[in-house]
């Protein structure tokens, strides 16, 4: 599983690459892969601003729509033309092409919030362990039953 | 949870385990497009086993399932399959089904997973004399095998002649050295086969087709492909487009109801509404501003509320964003363009005829 070191990460599996006051924001590998084919892409528009941790856009799986998360707070200052027309970039280069949008950074100090690339990758750990957890107490619980 | 035979297969293959009517059931493995597109190419292996069978028999078999559904059981033969919808009496679809005459006096229904409990104990209520009923759910799996290579990946597995089972016709047969019923029967707008076996069969019979369609082209496919896949054709699926409050002629299923059969449940209130029209309709949509549609989100026209969408998703064979829904029945007209809500965006969509999509 790919987890650049460059970037930051959010727990709503958002990634953020930092340069200067600009934040470039997308989702990351985890989370293109737990959506599956991407179908839609739902963006802001240039000059809105986005609230850290208030949802700024979503993406469609063919069977579902999942918000996506400001990981920091800023305006808008470029979007990912490309995206409506091929949302499927984001599966196929999640960090690269597939970035979303562009902010100016309303304040750095939302960064201290992000994780690093070593601790996302421990937090994706412990989510798949709480998958597989809730699964054995699922099995457990059919096993009581029968 | 309930799992099918199939489940340590179908975790091998890296398949996504979703919850679906009670049963861990795979939604995807490569991909649901990849899944769906390899199906319209070439062929698709889906598990099914979770779906319900109810076995009818006894010498008052025939006049019961008459009694109790729309479709004229009659004309069935024996080896014969129809699609057919249950009734209760308000002409309203309780489930709707596959009937196989296996015998003159004997009928395998298969219904839907979520509504295998409920089906049984409804045809239990009913049930007159000289009629038995039982759910023989346990006994069975199936698999579906769909797509244009289906019959030519199928064949060597099989003594029996495929191509002489016709379109809704099955043969008690042998595939994979294990007793199964072949049914030409399918859920995808392809040609292709559902397979019946025993339970412990499932896993031997889900490897073998699998290694012998390899080189054809054949994935094993998820619930998420068969759900695109059906839309594009405009099939209903229960739950979404039909339950127990719709009519057969609101879900556009004339082509099911044989008023001329005889009495059956609903039968007066379905003459009625063959008679006057129906006040609401279900309507293929395709979405002309970006946008995908979902369950129940709201029809608008002129900023009138006329109706709900009752399932959406983006046509991976069309490339189109494309609906079901339900409207007033005078807004029922091809080319008429409505407003479906998704997220407090209003976005133009405009009622097509149906499928979506022809061979």
């Amino acid at each position: 599983m790919e987890i650049p070191e460059g970037l930051r990460y959010s727990k709503e599996h958002e990634w953020v690459l930092v340069e200067g006051k600009t934040a470039t924001i997308g989702i990351t590998e985890y989370a293109q892969e737990e959506l599956g084919d991407i179908v839609f892409v739902e963006l802001p528009e240039v000059g809105e601003k986005i609230v850290k941790d208030d949802p700024f856009g979503a993406v469609e799986s063919v069977k579902a729509v999942s918000d996506v998360y400001a990981p920091v707070s800023g305006t808008v200052l470029e979007v990912n033309d490309s995206l409506p027309e091929s949302p499927e970039t984001i599966n196929d280069d999640a960090y690269g092409d597939g970035w979303m949008i562009r902010v100016e950074m309303q304040d750095m100090d939302d960064l201290k919030d992000l994780m690093t690339a070593e601790e996302y990758a421990e937090y994706i750990e412990q989510q798949k362990e709480e998958d597989d957890e809730e699964e054995d107490d699922e099995e457990a619980e059919d096993d009581e039953e029968e | 949870m309930k799992r099918t035979p199939l489940y340590a297969a179908h975790r091998r293959a890296g398949a996504r385990m979703v919850q679906f009517a009670g049963w861990e059931m795979p939604v995807q493995y490569a991909g649901v497009i990849a899944e769906h597109l390899a199906v319209r190419s070439h062929a698709g292996l889906f598990d099914v086993s979770h779906m319900g069978e109810i076995e009818v028999r006894g010498a008052g078999a025939e006049a019961f399932c008459q009694q109790v559904s729309a479709n004229d059981v009659s004309r069935l033969k024996v080896c014969q399959a129809q699609y057919n919808l249950l009734l209760n009496e308000d002409g309203g679809v309780v489930d709707d089904v596959i009937l196989y005459r296996t015998e003159p006096n004997r009928f395998l229904i298969c219904v839907n997973a979520a509504n295998t409990h409920k089906d049984f104990c409804w045809l239990r209520e009913h049930v007159s004399a000289s009629v038995e009923v039982e759910n023989v759910s346990a006994r069975y799996a199936q698999l579906a095998l769909q797509g244009p290579a289906a019959e030519k990946i199928l064949q060597p597995l099989t003594a029996h002649n495929l191509a002489a089972i016709k379109s809704f016709y099955f043969a008690p047969a042998q595939a994979a050295g294990k007793r199964c019923i072949i049914a030409r029967t399918g859920y995808t707008g392809e040609s292709g086969f559902e397979l019946y076996c025993d339970w412990d069969d499932a896993e031997k019979l889900w490897d073998d087709v699998l290694d012998a369609g390899s080189a054809a082209g054949l994935v094993p496919a998820g619930l998420g492909a068969r759900d695109t896949l059906r839309l594009e054709k405009g099939y209903p699926l229960y739950g979404h487009e039909l339950d127990d409050s719709t009519t057969p002629f609101e879900a556009g299923l004339d082509w099911v109801v044989k008023l001329t059969k005889g009495s059956f449940n609903g039968c007066e209130v379905l003459l009625r509404q063959k008679q006057e029209g129906v006040k609401r309709k279900l309507v293929g949509l395709e979405l002309i501003d970006a946008g995908i549609a979902r369950g129940d989100y709201p029809l608008s026209k002129d900023g009138r509320s006329i109706g709900k969408i009752t399932s959406g998703t983006r046509s991976p064979t069309l490339g189109r964003s494309i609906a079901l829904g339900y409207v007033a029945a005078e807004e029922a007209r091809d080319e008429n363009i409505l407003e479906v809500e998704i997220r407090s965006k209003k976005i133009r969509a405009k009622v097509v005829p149906l499928p979506f999509y022809r061979q």
